[in-house]
């Protein structure tokens, strides 16, 4: 999709930089009939630490082992410093991986994987002792040199994965789902660990995730993948407030999706008319589509207020939009408390569902609404992104 | 564009697809298989001396058919082989079950004794049967046929279930055991959770085991050249004195029918197999 | 989990007699009877006194036969050893081919150990003895060496000399090999096809090339499976009959030849059972070696 006019309804993507660190130039892999991997461009800066985010199948994992030389491409060629890669096996290449499985050696000493590397490169034994202890210590393993992986937890296999990879001061540090092996708890510390650790060494860093919320916090930027296509590529925020289609609204976070018509479309203001919302949606932006054509509107559930609605009570008043749009009656259907924040299913005029978070910020807060309670819901009108796709 | 239909560029660890290992693994093929084409081919070959192509005849088939003592001694192996196969299932499943099921004082030495069959040479086993029937368990001569094959049959038996048990306890090892728990947690009493659960599990391992059982049988010469008499002589035993005596088209024609049924039996074993496998996987 | 005898012993009783029993009359009873006569003297004819002499185990240890012992074990470890170099790339290969040309190429590989050892034996002798297939391809590359010789002006080669490829030690070696390859190429195809790949990767991503990577990664990692492989080789091609029987020569006699002569020629029975039991406990040393390896190898991993 080519936006001649970018408006707020899709961000332009990052500015392209001239000498990116890799450059992948129309990528399509097939594994017999199957395309695994559709002509897919995409450059990658030096220093970002840069996720590939997509369902499993989707080509993430076939595009980040192409780049390590593990596959290769069908069509296309792949740069690293602005020269194609496709003649050098895997070990000449200057990047290296850290393994969903981990992939350390279990005959080796946790100091021999770490040096198994700079042994292949020849690199002289005492340098190669105080580059793997600086490793070690790097990944918070000083002292574990002498363990051997099966007295290792998961967690500190991890590590030594990282550690391996690392100590070989690659141009480019590919990491496949690397927290998916890991427990809730060790996840979250591993997420930001890994930030830290990328800020400290200052090499590129390549992730593929399958998970969304792993994308968002730890990547500077994110590509989306579906089925082989490269979808959106954007900051997290863009991604999550700008979604391009309705793959990655869907995919990235939560979110109402509604069907609809778009009514009106100027440069600084739109409306669409959904079937299953009473109200029109207004927005203060334009979105750059024919009129009457359709489209979806996608509508967060922590951007939609709610308000109690008794008898006779008047519709709140949204200032930003006109008087009748923006806002619908609804009842309140299930009620799911979380703790920090409570989601609420809202049965819709017509009998369409809408979901809802309210952060409980008082510990009463949860006591406010109730099952079967009229509510009215309401939203801003820079709130929904519009689809055209 | 490149074109799609080009061959790509092996990935690094498709080994199979670059040529030296591709060389090696064809010229290991042509050495396992050259003998025995040929063999097959020249058992067609009309010419006594066997070297050159002379024209196709099916003279030593005929020649093999209508030698009494060949198809005798053919009948023999298979009939030998049939009931092998029978006692040696049904003791090697019994075997594998005792094994894989109980806790009993001795098991170790019983578990070392039912690997010994396996393991001690052939020669050995074939030595030690035939002073067991020659001085202390001696079949007795001149039974009619088929018992006078008894003393064979059950020195392959001897050699044969262990292999039977060793298949079938490897099979019960992927056994869930929730689903016997859940059979009499149904209502299914000890005897018909094993006929219903158990045994059709241990079904594919059964065939593997027959299958092999009925091969090791057909198969053996070192026993049974010390088990056999002169009126119980097996197909093996019988091409090994005609191979003695000259190598002659006959012996190849014999060998080609042999190999023929071998590999008949081996792709109906693998196909039931393979029928038992789709229907689990589709379970 | 395991059940208790004595919680069902009925039905344990059942299970159980059949194959111990079998085991015990048919099996250990005869091989005891043998052990028995390694200590026994010849008598007569055909009686056997047991005299608890150890005179048979001392004759089995006199050079002549300690030579054979010798020979057997070289011609058994050369086999395996040839059976390894050949067996190790042909199962990485099939290890790491497409699915569908995996299972034919194991099918290849496994149906020549269906087929009757005899049958297979004979098919070498007729390809390699001197009126043989090799011999004829040779005789035909040779009669056209020599044609071509005469043509661009040389003397011709003179007649073709048969090799001799049967009746000596080679043969019995390159027989041993061609029966037992599948021994070694379905234990090691089965260790590498279980390992794991992004070891490998691993090992290729750190910088290491292929035979670095094989030698250093999937070696150590497949060891077990390398020593089960030269086990399941070497014991049958120890205690070989057949082979050495029809494609040796003279002096190709192997151990279980021997044997085989103490028990139907020379009629000595208990120097033939002797000389049994030293072969089976050449057997067991093996198979112990390979049990240490294998749990040195476990505990390492």
């Amino acid at each position: 999709m080519t936006d001649a006019s970018p408006t707020q309804a899709t961000k332009p993507n990052t500015v392209v930089k001239p000498n990116p660190i890799i450059s992948f130039e129309k990528i399509t892999k097939r594994f017999g009939k199957t395309v695994a991997v559709d002509n897919v461009s995409l450059q990658i800066q030096e220093g970002e630490f840069f996720a590939l985010l997509g369902p499993s199948g989707c080509g993430k994992t076939t595009l980040l082992r192409m780049l390590a030389g593990f596959e290769t491409p069908s069509e296309g060629r792949i740069l690293i410093d602005g020269k194609d890669i496709a003649p050098l096996p895997p070990n000449k290449r200057p990047v290296n991986m850290v393994f969903q499985s981990y992939a350390v050696f279990p005959h080796m000493k946790v100091s021999e994987n770490v040096a198994y590397g700079l042994k292949m490169d020849g690199v002289a034994g005492s340098e190669i002792k105080t580059r793997v202890a600086e490793a070690l210590e790097l990944v918070k393993l000083d002292g574990y040199g002498d363990r051997m992986p099966d007295q290792l937890s998961g967690g500190q296999r991890q590590r030594v994965a990282l550690a391996r990879a690392l100590v070989k001061r690659p141009r480019v540090l590919l990491l496949d789902e690397p927290l998916s092996a890991l427990d809730a708890k060790l996840r979250d510390q591993m997420r930001s660990e890994l930030t830290s650790l990328q800020e400290k060494v200052g090499i590129t860093f390549i992730m593929v995730t399958h998970d969304q919320d792993e994308a968002l916090a730890i990547a500077t930027r994110c590509a989306v993948m579906n089925r082989g296509v490269l979808t959106q590529v954007a900051t997290p925020a863009d991604l999550y407030e700008f979604p391009n289609s309705r793959f990655v609204a869907d995919f990235v976070g939560s979110v109402n999706m509604f069907e609809g018509v778009l009514e009106k479309d100027e440069p600084n203001e739109a409306q669409v008319r959904c079937a299953e919302i009473a109200a029109p949606v207004y927005l203060d932006h334009g979105v750059t589509g024919a009129r009457g054509s359709t489209v979806w509107v996608a509508l967060r559930p922590e951007k939609i207020e709610m308000h109690k609605r008794g008898e006779g009570s008047e519709a709140p008043k949204m200032e930003d939009a006109p008087a009748g749009a923006n806002v619908v009656p609804g009842t309140i259907r299930d009620i799911v408390y979380l703790g920090s924040e409570t989601i609420f299913e809202i049965e819709l005029e017509g009998g369409r569902r809408v979901k809802t978070f309210r952060s409980n910020l008082t510990r009463y807060d949860q006591e406010d609404f109730t099952w079967d309670e009229p509510v009215w819901l309401a939203w801003h009108a820079c709130s929904p992104a519009v689809l055209l796709s | 564009m490149a074109s799609p239909f080009k061959r790509e560029k092996p990935g690094p660890l498709e080994y199979m697809r670059q040529w030296p290992l591709r060389l090696i693994v064809g010229s290991t093929l042509v050495f396992l298989y050259l003998p025995l084409i040929t063999l097959m081919v020249f058992s067609f070959n009309d010419s006594r001396r066997n070297i050159v192509w002379q024209g196709f005849t099916f003279k030593y088939y005929e020649k093999a058919l209508t030698n009494d003592s060949l198809i005798q001694a053919f009948v023999n192996s298979l009939t030998i082989a049939f009931f092998c196969t029978i006692i040696s299932v049904i003791l090697g499943a019994l075997a594998a079950v005792m094994l894989w099921r109980f806790r009993f004082p001795g098991k170790t030495a019983v578990e070392g004794s039912m690997a010994l069959p396996i393991v001690v040479p052939e020669i050995c086993m074939g030595v030690a049967m035939l002073v067991f029937f020659a001085r202390v368990f001696p079949w007795p001569t001149g039974l009619p046929w088929p018992l006078n094959l008894g003393a064979i049959t059950i020195a392959h038996i001897s050699f044969a279930f262990p292999f039977v048990a060793t298949v079938v306890r490897a099979r019960l090892s992927s056994f869930n055991r929730e689903l016997e728990e859940a059979a009499k947690d149904l209502g299914a009493s000890e005897w018909r959770t094993f006929w219903d659960v158990l045994v059709p599990h241990m079904k594919p391992g059964l065939i593997a085991g027959a299958l092999l059982a009925f091969t090791l049988s057909l198969d053996d010469f070192v026993i049974t050249f010390f088990t056999a008499g002169p009126d119980t002589v097996t197909f093996p035993v019988k091409v090994y004195s005609m191979l003695r005596f000259a190598v002659t088209p006959e012996v190849n024609a014999a060998s080609t029918i042999l190999i023929v049924v071998t590999v008949v039996l081996t792709a109906v074993g693998l196909h039931l197999q393979n029928q038992n496998n789709s229907k689990e996987s589709k379970a | 989990m395991e059940q208790s005898w004595k919680q069902a012993k009925a039905a344990f009783a059942a299970i159980a007699v059949p194959p111990v029993a079998w085991l015990v009359l048919f099996f250990l009873v005869p091989l005891a009877v043998i052990w028995a006569y390694t200590f026994g003297e010849n008598v007569g004819p055909t009686t056997i006194d047991f005299t608890g002499t150890f005179a048979n185990y001392a004759r089995a240890l006199e050079p002549l036969y300690l030579d054979i012992f010798g020979k057997s074990l070289i011609i058994a470890g050369l086999t395996t050893l040839l059976c390894l170099i050949v067996g190790f790339p042909v199962a990485l290969a099939i290890a790491f081919a497409g699915p569908k040309l995996k299972s034919w190429l194991l099918l290849a590989i496994m149906l020549p150990f269906w087929t009757n050892l005899l049958i297979r034996t004979f098919a070498l002798i007729a390809v390699l003895r001197e009126q043989g297939y090799v011999n004829f391809a040779l005789e035909w590359l040779w009669n056209n060496a020599s044609g071509f010789m005469t043509l661009i002006g040389l003397q011709p080669l003179g007649d073709y000399e048969p090799l001799t490829l049967l009746y000596n030690n080679t043969a019995v070696v390159v027989g041993l090999v061609y029966v037992h390859l599948p021994f070694m190429v379905l234990p090691l195809y089965s260790a590498l096809d279980r390992m794991d790949r992004s070891l490998m990767e691993a090992s290729l991503d750190l910088g290491a090339g292929h035979m670095r990577t094989i030698w250093s990664v999937v070696v150590p990692l497949a060891a077990p499976g390398i020593a089960s492989g030269i086990l399941i080789t070497f014991i049958p091609a120890l205690g070989a009959y057949l082979t050495p029987d029809l494609l040796g020569g003279t002096d190709s006699q192997m151990i279980a030849n021997v044997i085989e002569r103490q028990f139907k020629r020379a009629n000595d029975w208990p120097f033939g059972a002797a000389l049994s039991f030293l072969l089976m406990y050449l057997t067991f040393i093996a198979i112990a070696a390979q049990a240490f390896i294998q749990r040195k190898a476990e505990r390492r991993g």
